[in-house]
């Protein structure tokens, strides 16, 4: 009865949110967001009436695993959406007049797409999918609410729509990783308070006195990106009419405040979040508890605090403070610290189960992630030095960074992830093909080798050719020219991509086709201890 | 400290707050001061907020998403000050709801591409990029020239301005929408007017050379004519020399 009555109060705003939009807005897209918010809360409402709340009394003696599945899918439909566009972009680069020259079609209104789809859509659902299935296990207790987890994952679905469609429409804040326009934003930081609430009301409920470490990751994710959202998207509308708003800050202090998110959404999102599917993951697929206890403490509380001081190594040698540039890159530096403690936390984990490495591509895959994740912060540490950043920022290693970490990382564990996931909360036997499985992973490691070196070769080949001098004191390239030069990488760029789009599609297949199924013989998800 | 720790993992709410209290530490430190400090954002001659015109084509390189290619920050490397001019001041940008630094030069820098071309050349080249500069990957964006400016939502788009601390007068506010048209004006009649108003350094005249109507081009063309133009930096760099 009370948890309805919240329900109805997230529901209620949104949908008034919604009905203000179509009668006072006056752009068509914007118009038609609001209908979308509409027609998204009445069926909340409906389902609110009906079903998710009456039907019968929770059983606070099974898991709820409806809404995990209803994540997952909404997680490999993103990351399809997501891949496709980011393969279309490369393509645009190489073969421009892909772009087709309209509005809606050209890379600058496309581009978003591809990040938010793939870091909020894929990644964000994915981790609320896992968060939900591994706070139930560890703490051996059903998730709390019966309406709550399908709010969260109904109107946390409906922000990735409404910035989707928004983009090609030319709505957008243009702050990188934030370019959903307030309205959005507003929807999102309702359900994301709702997000942590049902959290901890499930911690709440634990059997297990300790809280797992998997659950420190989770609860660090949800926690931060919370606030990051809040404060960096601080806004004023222009009018209820209108979609557009001007962020409260501005030149230096907005730079800041953006990059603060920018690189903690990397941080907490794509970090801590995912550190938080591999605590649980990992150790379950191999069957092996986790190496070291006090490596996790270390790790964690590290990167919790650390992360937040790095930001502005994206402002070397800008108009920011050059106290505040150096401290970001000193603190990048012992970054480097408890992510290397996870690495290794996560690799030695594996002792005594390696050779499951070869013969089940789901531990492969997780196991080529941790890898992966080495890699990537140790760049990012050394990227982070004031003399690389000259030579590294504003070219393509710094796209081909972003990638190795969200490719090889991200995106590998969640595969690994599911691979393992699908079959559990499915309740069949196991994933549909492993062999298919195993083909994902071989082609998903090609295209992410393919697009990951032809990034780092277009980005210093770029950069050096900016800064070559002939005998005179005289540039030897006009900007052009350096534009030209990357035509090759471009292509070799989209050819990984879309093997790594393939990989993708195989993934889709193999779970609709784990689904379809037959059932294992194991009973019901009963709420018994997981050891 | 595993003690201790054991403790912490038996509380929820503790957990939170932890977490809370100790990722809030960096941000607090590193960017509070930036409000507080004087120095972080020095007075510098000539800096004014956008002209409604200027906004408006602002406004569209937001709306087509050109930070995804272009920086609007020259760093202070000499590579850097040698190909695009005298590194970015704070102050340039302190108008700037939000910043445009960006991340990626896909297409070079554009903090200073005020008057390094002609409009002509801005306009052939908004709508062929690829015809104009030969092995350019810029998108076309022809659909420009044909949009009429939407001047009406200015008024409210310059009071949205104005409370998050863009210093517009009432009377700015009134008249957005007809200095908009008046900065795009052929004749040029209300040069003075508008230069009063906003600034000695405000560049009146028909940007797209289309006097039928102002467009989503004008505006657009206005704002890159003027981006980087504001502080005499020849007159910065002598007094770095006496220094």
């Amino acid at each position: 009865m009370t948890e309805r009555f919240f329900s109805f109060l997230v529901v209620i705003p949104i949908l008034a949110l919604g009905i203000a939009i179509t009668s006072f807005g006056k752009d068509t897209g914007y118009v038609a967001h609001g209908w979308i918010i509409v027609a998204f809360s009445i069926f909340a409402v409906k389902r609110l009436i009906n079903d998710w709340g009456t039907a019968k009394s929770e059983k606070t003696l099974t898991y709820n695993d409806d809404v995990v599945k209803i994540g997952i899918i909404a997680a490999v439909t993103w990351a399809i959406i997501g891949f496709v566009a980011g393969d279309i972009l490369a393509w645009q680069l190489a073969i421009p007049s892909l772009n087709a020259d309209t509005s809606w079609s050209n890379f600058g209104r496309l581009r978003p797409i591809h990040t938010t789809c793939v870091l909020f859509g894929f990644a964000g659902n994915a981790l609320i999918a896992t968060s939900f299935y591994v706070v139930q296990r560890t703490s051996k207790a059903r998730l709390a609410g019966k309406t709550m987890p399908w709010m969260v994952m109904l109107y946390y679905n409906l922000f990735v729509t409404l910035a989707v469609t928004g983009y090609p429409l030319g709505i957008t804040q243009s702050r990188e990783y934030a370019e959903p326009e307030w309205y959005a934003d507003l929807i999102l930081l309702v359900i994301w308070i709702a997000y942590l609430v049902t959290y901890l009301r499930t911690l709440a409920r634990r059997a297990e006195p300790h809280i797992y470490v998997a659950n420190w990751y989770y609860l660090a994710f949800i926690v931060v990106i919370a606030v990051l959202h809040l404060v960096n998207n601080l806004a004023v509308p222009v009018s209820i009419s209108s979609p557009q708003s001007y962020s409260l800050f501005s030149g230096v202090q907005d730079a800041m405040t953006q990059w603060w998110y920018g690189h903690n959404s990397a941080g907490f999102l794509l970090t801590a979040g995912f550190l938080g599917m591999l605590y649980y993951f990992l150790p379950k697929a191999a069957d092996r508890p986790i190496y070291s206890y006090r490596m996790s403490i270390i790790g964690f509380w590290g990167i919790t605090f650390l992360y937040l001081w790095v930001g502005s190594h994206h402002l070397h040698y800008t108009a920011l403070p050059e106290w505040v540039q150096v401290l970001g890159m000193t603190m990048s530096v012992v970054l480097l610290v408890p992510s290397w403690a996870s690495v290794f936390n996560g690799l030695f984990t594996l002792n005594g189960a390696w050779d499951k490495v070869r013969t089940d591509p789901a531990i492969r895959f997780m196991m080529v992630a941790v890898l992966f994740y080495g890699l990537a912060t140790f760049e990012g540490s050394f990227m982070a030095l004031k003399p690389v950043n000259a030579l590294s920022h504003y070219t393509d290693w710094t796209v081909g960074h972003v990638h190795a970490g969200a490719l090889g990382w991200v995106a590998f564990l969640t595969f690994g992830a599911m691979y393992k996931l699908v079959p559990w909360v499915w309740q069949r036997e196991e994933i549909y093909s492993v062999k298919l499985a195993s083909i994902h992973f071989w082609v998903a490691l090609l295209g992410t080798f393919i697009y990951v070196g032809s990034m780092w070769n277009s980005g210093i080949t770029q950069s050096l050719m900016w800064q070559t001098y002939d005998g005179d004191g005289n540039f030897v390239y006009a900007f052009i020219d350096t534009v030209i030069a990357m035509k090759p990488y471009y292509w070799a760029r989209a050819i990984g991509g879309l093997l790594f789009l393939i990989g993708g599609c195989l993934l889709a297949f193999n779970i609709y086709m784990t689904v379809q199924g037959p059932r294992a013989r194991a009973g019901n998800a009963v709420a018994v201890p997981a050891e | 400290m595993s003690f201790s720790h054991q403790k912490l993992e038996r509380t929820a709410i503790g957990f939170t707050l932890m977490i809370l209290l100790v990722a809030s530490i960096g941000g607090i430190v590193e960017i509070a001061p930036l409000f507080t400090i004087d120095n972080t954002v020095e007075e510098v001659e000539g800096v004014r907020p956008y002209t409604p015109l200027e906004q408006a084509g602002r406004d569209i390189y937001i709306r087509e998403g050109c930070y995804a290619c272009h920086s609007q920050m020259i760093r202070t490397m000499r590579t850097d000050v040698e190909r695009y001019g005298y590194f970015s001041l704070a102050a340039e940008s302190k108008f700037d709801h939000p910043f445009q630094w960006g991340s990626k030069r896909t297409g070079p820098d554009l903090a200073r591409i005020g008057g390094k071309y002609s409009d002509d050349w801005h306009v052939a080249h908004m709508n062929e990029p690829r015809k104009v500069v030969k092995g350019s990957v810029m998108p076309g964006y022809p659909f420009l020239a044909k949009t009429p400016l939407d001047t009406d939502g200015l008024p409210d788009k310059l009071t949205a301005l104005a409370r998050v601390g863009v210093p517009y007068s009432a009377d700015q506010i009134k008249d957005a929408a007809l200095d908009a048209t008046r900065q795009a004006d052929p004749d040029a009649e209300y040069e003075t007017e508008l230069q009063e108003r906003y600034g000695e350094n405000v560049q009146v005249r028909n940007f797209d050379g289309n006097p039928e109507m102002v467009s989503e081009l004008d505006a657009l063309v206005a704002y890159l004519q003027m981006l980087g133009t504001l502080v005499d930096t020849d007159e910065l760099s002598k007094e770095e020399v006496l220094r």
